[in-house]
């Protein structure tokens, strides 16, 4: 795989090593995602959960190279896709690779499609451009996906333009366009965030049946602790633009190492709670990312913050198997239960 | 907490239609029935839980009562004065007794207001305190929600979300009201922040004898918050009761349906769970379906849901629902 000229390599699906991201803005250096590093295997589920500003969506699209050059700079790492690092890649490769082999759907299904272009149209484009389909295989194709995503009379909506599609259904749609060229892996922003609970179910339920049937890994990136426990085999906690803590979902969400996973979990009503119990909460705001800070990122919002804390940033390290954590103090950090 | 169980709210069939408007004369062609019907009562002292997915009127029910929209029908009953029928001077005075907060703490708070000309707005607009008086009260509200009076000279854009909507309830408090009707306030919120905002709401409710409406669409917040709990679709109550037999017992299909679409933060759990999934979309309310709102996507809907509407009924003690296959069981309370 070294053809192309890397230097360094990776067996994984996809690695990324020390991703660091910023913008450099009027108010400025935005530090949005520092040091990421993680690796994700063919078929793999990996869900990316944190607050807003975290650095989740950066991450994401820094991996898809769309970030906005400026105010954006992916300053340093490399992004391991099968052996090539995309960071790499000429503008014209990585159009290749984009929406073919590494496809995106985002949070908000009205803004991420052309409110002038039908339907069937935009998921035509993607067949033609990624494989050479003629007019007619593509409308074939684009009405075999959307009945794949559960649109009724798929063949018929082709000619809708997206303002005749529900939330739900346009949400659909995307994922009819993402899985179109059959990616290896699929990245999905936030994909039920503005979509009622009930529509967010049926979209869950969708994304694993195609998982189970077309087998591409999954990132999905959430603020939601529930969808995640549910979808998710592995999951990055993010904090500041940096992993926190990554390990199996069991892991994280029975076995908490770092307060600030500890205190997210113990900020959401459990089913199991009495009223007249108090919810955790975080003290404190997220921080600001403008300028650099020393430290430990969530040290003034902790309460097992030490000096050291306020010095240097802990690294993300193995603390039980497949568990990784950064934080000085997790020896003293109380688990829930 | 309702053992008094005094009446503090009632809401009797209550309606809101917005008129649909076509062509050059601005013909009347018909009426989103974003509220069609609502019965219900607020108890002194409780939180009651409005929940139901977007587009199914819990918002708008919310600002019919205090009349922030002119109820099309029915009649709102507030410490015993109709608020559907009052009017002028007097519709004023009764709104010092109750206050909203809303959902968005960026577009609810003008930003070119400072701190002390919003949360004291209603002071003064109410002639019940200027001057270093006025100061003195602002300085109290804000130390009660948690926020440095020190900021009162600040404005908006200088705060993050949480401190907003603390600032949004500095001001509804400002006046001493009974009942808060507060619609989504913490969904705009991050989820560590969420948490802050609610034990706050708690708080206050505990020291000073507030009764809480909350509107929200995220039903695990509602069950920790909620006494009660009613939930909405297509522009009616579906269910109501207490917020324990709500989650342990749903009676309506679409109760069902929604508490098992509510993901849970417990990879154990989700493990195990059979979920509901509903077919299709949420009808428009401009043209609901015949019969039973809910039938177009209810799974077990027999023949009379199709042709007749259910009536909202009380099938147990305290327990109402409206829907064909459940029948009234056990002692009613009359």
């Amino acid at each position: 795989m070294s053809v192309y000229g890397a230097q360094s390599t990776s067996d994984h699906l996809l690695e990324l090593k020390n991703l660091t991201t910023r913008f450099y803005t009027e108010d400025g250096v935005v530090h949005a995602v520092s040091g990421v590093s993680y690796a994700l295997e063919e078929g793999d589920t990996l869900g990316v959960v944190g607050e807003s500003g975290c650095g989740k969506s950066v991450h994401a699209l820094s991996v898809m190279r769309l970030i906005p050059i400026p105010p954006g700079k992916i300053e340093e790492g490399e992004v391991f896709f099968r052996g090539r690092d995309l960071l790499k890649l000429s503008d014209d490769e990585m159009r290749h690779v984009r929406g073919a082999q590494i496809a995106m759907v985002f949070q908000d299904p009205m803004t991420s499609l052309n409110p002038v272009l039908t339907v069937g149209f935009q998921i035509m484009e993607a067949l033609k451009l990624h494989q050479g389909m003629s007019d007619e295989e593509a409308r074939d194709r684009a009405g075999e996906l959307l009945a794949m995503v559960g649109i009724p009379e798929a063949a018929q909506r082709l000619d809708d333009y997206p303002h005749q599609f529900s939330g739900g259904m346009r949400q659909r749609a995307m994922i009819a366009m993402a899985l179109s060229c059959n990616p290896a892996i699929l990245i999905a922003d936030e994909p039920t965030t503005s979509l009622d609970v009930t529509i967010q179910a049926q979209i869950v339920e969708l994304v694993k049946r195609l998982r189970d049937k077309l087998g591409m890994a999954i990132i999905w990136i959430t603020h939601d602790l529930g969808v995640i426990a549910g979808l998710a085999q592995k999951v990055n906690v993010m904090y500041a633009g940096r992993i926190v803590e990554r390990g199996t979902v069991k892991e994280i969400y029975g076995n908490p190492h770092h307060p600030y996973t500890v205190g997210l979990l113990g900020s959401l009503p459990h089913p199991n709670l009495d009223r007249d119990a108090k919810l955790f909460s975080i003290r404190g705001e997220p921080p600001d990312l403008v300028g650099i800070s020393k430290g430990c990122p969530f040290a003034p919002r902790c309460d097992y913050a030490v000096e050291r804390c306020l010095h240097e940033t802990p690294p993300l390290e193995i603390a039980e198997t497949e568990h990784l954590v950064a934080c000085w103090e997790q020896e003293r950090v109380e688990r829930p239960q | 907490m309702t053992a008094q169980r005094e009446v503090i709210l009632q809401v009797e069939n209550l309606k809101k239609y917005f008129p649909i408007r076509r062509g050059v004369f601005q013909r009347h062609v018909g009426d989103v029935k974003a509220v069609d019907g609502v019965s219900f009562d607020v108890y002194r002292g409780e939180t009651l839980g409005l929940v139901g997915e977007s587009g199914c009127g819990k918002t708008t029910t919310g600002r019919t009562i205090i009349r922030l929209y002119e109820p099309t029908d029915g009649h709102v009953h507030f410490e015993g004065a109709d608020l559907a029928a009052t009017s002028g001077s007097n519709l004023r005075q009764m709104r010092r007794k109750m206050q909203m907060i809303f959902q968005d703490p960026y577009a609810s708070l003008s930003p070119r207001m400072s701190v002390l000309g919003i949360v004291g707005e209603p002071l003064e607009v109410h002639r019940v305190a200027s001057g270093k008086e006025r100061k003195d009260r602002v300085a109290e509200l804000l130390e009660l929600v948690g926020l440095d009076p020190a900021f009162m000279n600040r404005y908006p854009h200088e705060f993050s979300g949480g401190q907003r909507q603390r600032i949004g309830l500095a001001r509804s408090l400002a006046l001493n009201p009974d009942l808060i009707i507060c619609d989504e306030p913490i969904s705009a919120l991050d989820v560590s922040i969420q948490a802050q905002v609610v034990n706050l709401l708690e708080e206050l409710q505990a020291k000073l004898g507030l009764t809480y409406m909350f509107i929200a669409h995220d039903l695990s917040m509602v069950r920790h918050i909620s006494n009660r709990v009613a939930v909405m679709y297509l522009g009616k109550i579906v269910e109501l009761t207490d917020r324990d037999a709500l989650y342990s017992n749903p009676l309506h299909p679409y109760t069902q349906a929604l508490l098992s679409a509510v993901p849970v933060p417990d990879p154990f759990i989700e493990e195990k769970r059979q979920r509901i999934i509903l077919e299709g979309d949420l009808p428009s309310p401009a043209n609901p379906p015949q019969g039973c709102n809910f039938n177009t996507r209810c799974p077990v809907a027999i023949d009379t849901c199709f042709e007749m509407e259910p009536e909202f009924i009380e099938v147990a003690s305290g327990h109402s629902c409206a829907c064909h296959l459940v029948k009234p069981k056990g002692p009613l309370v009359d």
